[in-house]
C-alpha cells in the first residue's frame, strides 16, 4: 500500500511541478492544483498509514494520529482559497494584458516575423 | 497583562473586520479614522508587550489553555517582541501616508491592510511551526490583494509572477512541515529543537530534507538569491504605500531563518546542526552582489529602493550565516534600520514622483518640484541612512555587521561586498540626486500637487526613527544583544518553554 501511496503522491508532483513550469496561465493553475492535492495526500501520510485505525481513542484496537488530518483540514481550505484567487487573477491578467502568458506578453514564434507584441520592437 | 501577546494578533483582526461592516464600510472617511486608531492601538499595545517581555521575561501564551506541545503556543520573546513593534510603527507611518488620498485606488484598502499586518505579527509571534504556515497564508492573500490595488498593467502582470511563486511556495512549505514532522512527530518549535538532536542515520537524512526545503520557502520570502527575481518588479510597481508595508515582508523571511535553523537546527540538533550554513554562506554572498548590480542597473527610484532591499536581506542573510550571537545581534538592528528607512524611501519616492510629470521617479531631465527645499532634505536623509554614511543608523548597523565576522575568511568575503555595496548606493544615490534636483527644464508641471501634511509626517516619522536607533544606540543594541543570546541559548528558547517536558 505504501509504495502505491507514494507513486501516486510522486506522480501527482511531478505533473503539478510539469504543469506550474508551463507558459500559458491555465495550465499553471491546473498545476497548481495538482500540486496542493499532492500536498494534502503527503501530509495526510505523515502519520503512518494504517488500516482499521480510527483517529478517535477507544473506537478501534489501534488508533490513528489525528492532528496529520487536522493539518490537512488547514491544507485544503487554504490551498482551495488560493486557487480561487488564482484562478480570478489568471482572468483578470487575461482582460488586462490580452492574452494569457504568464509574462504577458506572447514570446516571439519562429517563422512569425509578423507578428507584434506591441512595446519595443 | 498576561493576554498582551496576543493583542497584537487579535487588534488588527477585530478592526479589519468592523471595517467590512456596514456603518464603516460604507464611507472612507470613517475607515481612515479607525485605521488611525486601530494601528495607534496596535503601536501602544506592542509597545507595552516590549516593555513588559523586557521586565518579565519570555512570555508563553498557550491557545485555549491547550499546554505546549500539544495545543498552539504564541512566545513573544525579545526577539519577536521587538519585530511586533517594528511591524506596528511600520503600519502607523505607512497608514498616516494612505489617508492622504492613496487608499483611493481600490475597495478594501483598509481591511486588507489590517489582515496584513495581522499575519506579519502572527508569524512573528507563534511558536509552532504548522501555525507560521497559516500565519505566512494570511499574510500572502492579503498581500495578493493589496499588491494589485489601484490597479493597472503593471500591477497585474508582477502579481501574477508573484502569486504563482508564492502558491509553489506554500506547496514546498507543506512538503517539509511534512517530512519534519514524519521525523520528529511534533511541530511545536521548542519541542523539535529538543527532539532533533536524537534523530540518527536515514531519519536524520529526512528530517534534512525537509528542513532544507523550508529553507527555500523562507528564502523566496526572503529574496535570496535564485528566488529573488520577483522583488524588483513587484516593490516598483506596486502603489507607494503597499510597498512600504511590503518592506518588512522580506524581513519575516529572514526572521523565520533564524528561527528556525537558529534554535532548532542550532548548535545542539546533534547530526543535523548547523545544515543552512553551508548554503547561507553563497547564497547570501550572492544576494548581496546581484542587489548591487541591480543598483547600478536602476532606472528609477522606486526600483533603486527595490534593488537596496535586495542588498539588505543579503547582508542580514551573511549574518545567518556567521551563526554568532553577536552576527544576530547585529542583524536584529540592521533589520530595524533598513525596514524603516526603505518604507521611507518607498513613500517618498511616490511623492517625488507626483511632482514630476511624466517622468515620474525615472532619473530623467524633467520639470522642477514644488517643494524642492523639503523633498530635497527628506532624499538627503533617506540616502545617507541607506548607504550607511555616518551619523545615521545604516553606519551603526553595517559595522556591526563588519565586527561580528569571526575568521579572516569570513571577514575577506564579507567586508568587500558589504562596502562594495555601499558605495553602489553611493554612486547611484548622488547621480539619482543630482539629475532629479538639480537638472531640470520648463516649469512646475500643471497637474504636480504638493504632499499633504499627513504624508509629510508619516514619511518624517520613518525617517526620523534613523537618528533615534543612533542616539539609543546603546539601549538598542543592548537589547538586540540580549535577544540574540536568548536565541542561541537553547535552555532559554527550547527547555524552558515546555515546562512538562524533562530535560
Amino acid at each position: 500500500m505504501e509504495g502505491l501511496y507514494a507513486f501516486c503522491v510522486g506522480l501527482l508532483t511531478a505533473c503539478g511541478i510539469f504543469l506550474a513550469l508551463r507558459g500559458r496561465t491555465f495550465s499553471v493553475v491546473i498545476g497548481l492544483t495538482l500540486l496542493s492535492y499532492a500536498v494534502n495526500l503527503f501530509l495526510f501520510a505523515s502519520g503512518r498509514l494504517k488500516l482499521n485505525a480510527a483517529a478517535v481513542l477507544g473506537e478501534s484496537e489501534q488508533y490513528s494520529d489525528p492532528l496529520p488530518q487536522a493539518l490537512v483540514l488547514t491544507a485544503i481550505v487554504i490551498g482551495f482559497a488560493m486557487t480561487a484567487f488564482a484562478v480570478i487573477l489568471a482572468m483578470r491578467a487575461r482582460a488586462d494584458l490580452g492574452n494569457d502568458h504568464v509574462d504577458g506578453t506572447l514570446p516571439a514564434q519562429p517563422g512569425d516575423a509578423s507578428q507584434k507584441s506591441g512595446g519595443n520592437q | 497583562m498576561q493576554h498582551l501577546s496576543i493583542f497584537p494578533i487579535l487588534i488588527p483582526l477585530l478592526f479589519g473586520a468592523i471595517m467590512l461592516l456596514p456603518p464603516i464600510s460604507r464611507d472612507i472617511n470613517s475607515q481612515r479614522i479607525t485605521s488611525i486608531v486601530g494601528t495607534l492601538f496596535l503601536l501602544i499595545s506592542s509597545a507595552a508587550l516590549l516593555y513588559q517581555i523586557n521586565t518579565e521575561g519570555v512570555q508563553l501564551y498557550a491557545l485555549g489553555g491547550w499546554q505546549a506541545p500539544f495545543g498552539i503556543a504564541l512566545v513573544a520573546d525579545k526577539v519577536s517582541s521587538l519585530l511586533v513593534l517594528l511591524t506596528a510603527f511600520l503600519a502607523f507611518c505607512v497608514m498616516l501616508y494612505s489617508v492622504a488620498g492613496q487608499d483611493k485606488g481600490g475597495a478594501y484598502f483598509h481591511p486588507l491592510f489590517m489582515f496584513q499586518i495581522m499575519g506579519i505579527n502572527g508569524a512573528f509571534l507563534t511558536g509552532d511551526i504548522f501555525n507560521l504556515f497559516v500565519f505566512f497564508e494570511v499574510l500572502l492573500i492579503a498581500s495578493y490583494a493589496l499588491l494589485i490595488h489601484a490597479g493597472g498593467k503593471q500591477k497585474t502582470q508582477a502579481a501574477l509572477h508573484y502569486v504563482i511563486l508564492n502558491l509553489v511556495g506554500s506547496s514546498l512549505f507543506l512538503f517539509g512541515l511534512g517530512i519534519l514532522y514524519g521525523t520528529l512527530g511534533t511541530l511545536n518549535m521548542a519541542d523539535m529543537a529538543i527532539k532533533v538532536g536524537q534523530l540518527q542515520g536515514e531519519t536524520a537524512t529526512l528530517a534534512k530534507t525537509g528542513a532544507l526545503l523550508l529553507l527555500v520557502v523562507f528564502g523566496l520570502k526572503a529574496a535570496m538569491l535564485p528566488m529573488h527575481f520577483w522583488l524588483p518588479k513587484t516593490y516598483a510597481s506596486a502603489s507607494a504605500p503597499v510597498a512600504a508595508l511590503f518592506a518588512i515582508m522580506t524581513k519575516v523571511g529572514i526572521y523565520s531563518i533564524f528561527r528556525v535553523y537558529t534554535v532548532i537546527f542550532g548548535d545542539d540538533a546533534g547530526e543535523l546542526a548547523n545544515i543552512a550554513t553551508p548554503w547561507l554562506w553563497p547564497m547570501a554572498l550572492l544576494t548581496i552582489t546581484i542587489g548591487t548590480i541591480g543598483v547600478f542597473a536602476s532606472p528609477g527610484i522606486k526600483t533603486l529602493s527595490a534593488n537596496l532591499v535586495i542588498i539588505s536581506s543579503g547582508s542580514l542573510l551573511a549574518c545567518a550565516a556567521i551563526n554568532s550571537e553577536a552576527a544576530t545581534s547585529a542583524a536584529l538592528y540592521y533589520m530595524v534600520h533598513s525596514t524603516l528607512a526603505s518604507a521611507g524611501l518607498f513613500l517618498l519616492a511616490d511623492v517625488m514622483s507626483r511632482q514630476r510629470g511624466k517622468a515620474e521617479d525615472r532619473f530623467v531631465r524633467s520639470r522642477p518640484f514644488i517643494q524642492p527645499r523639503l523633498l530635497g532634505f527628506a532624499f538627503a536623509i533617506s540616502a545617507l541612512a541607506l548607504i550607511g554614511m555616518p551619523p545615521l543608523s545604516g553606519f551603526v548597523g553595517k559595522i556591526m555587521i563588519l565586527q561580528a565576522t569571526q575568521s579572516s575568511a569570513q571577514t575577506m568575503w564579507v567586508w568587500p561586498l558589504i562596502l562594495i555595496g555601499s558605495l553602489a548606493a553611493l554612486i547611484t544615490f548622488s547621480r539619482a540626486g543630482t539629475t532629479l534636483f538639480w537638472r531640470h527644464n520648463g516649469n512646475v508641471a500643471a497637474e504636480a500637487e504638493p504632499a499633504k501634511t499627513t504624508e509629510i509626517m508619516g514619511i518624517g516619522l520613518l525617517l526620523l526613527a534613523s537618528p533615534i536607533l543612533v542616539i539609543f544606540g546603546g539601549d538598542i543594541s543592548e537589547f538586540t544583544q540580549q535577544a540574540a543570546h536568548y536565541l542561541h541559548d537553547i535552555q532559554a528558547s527550547a527547555y524552558a518553554l515546555l515546562p512538562g517536558v524533562a530535560q
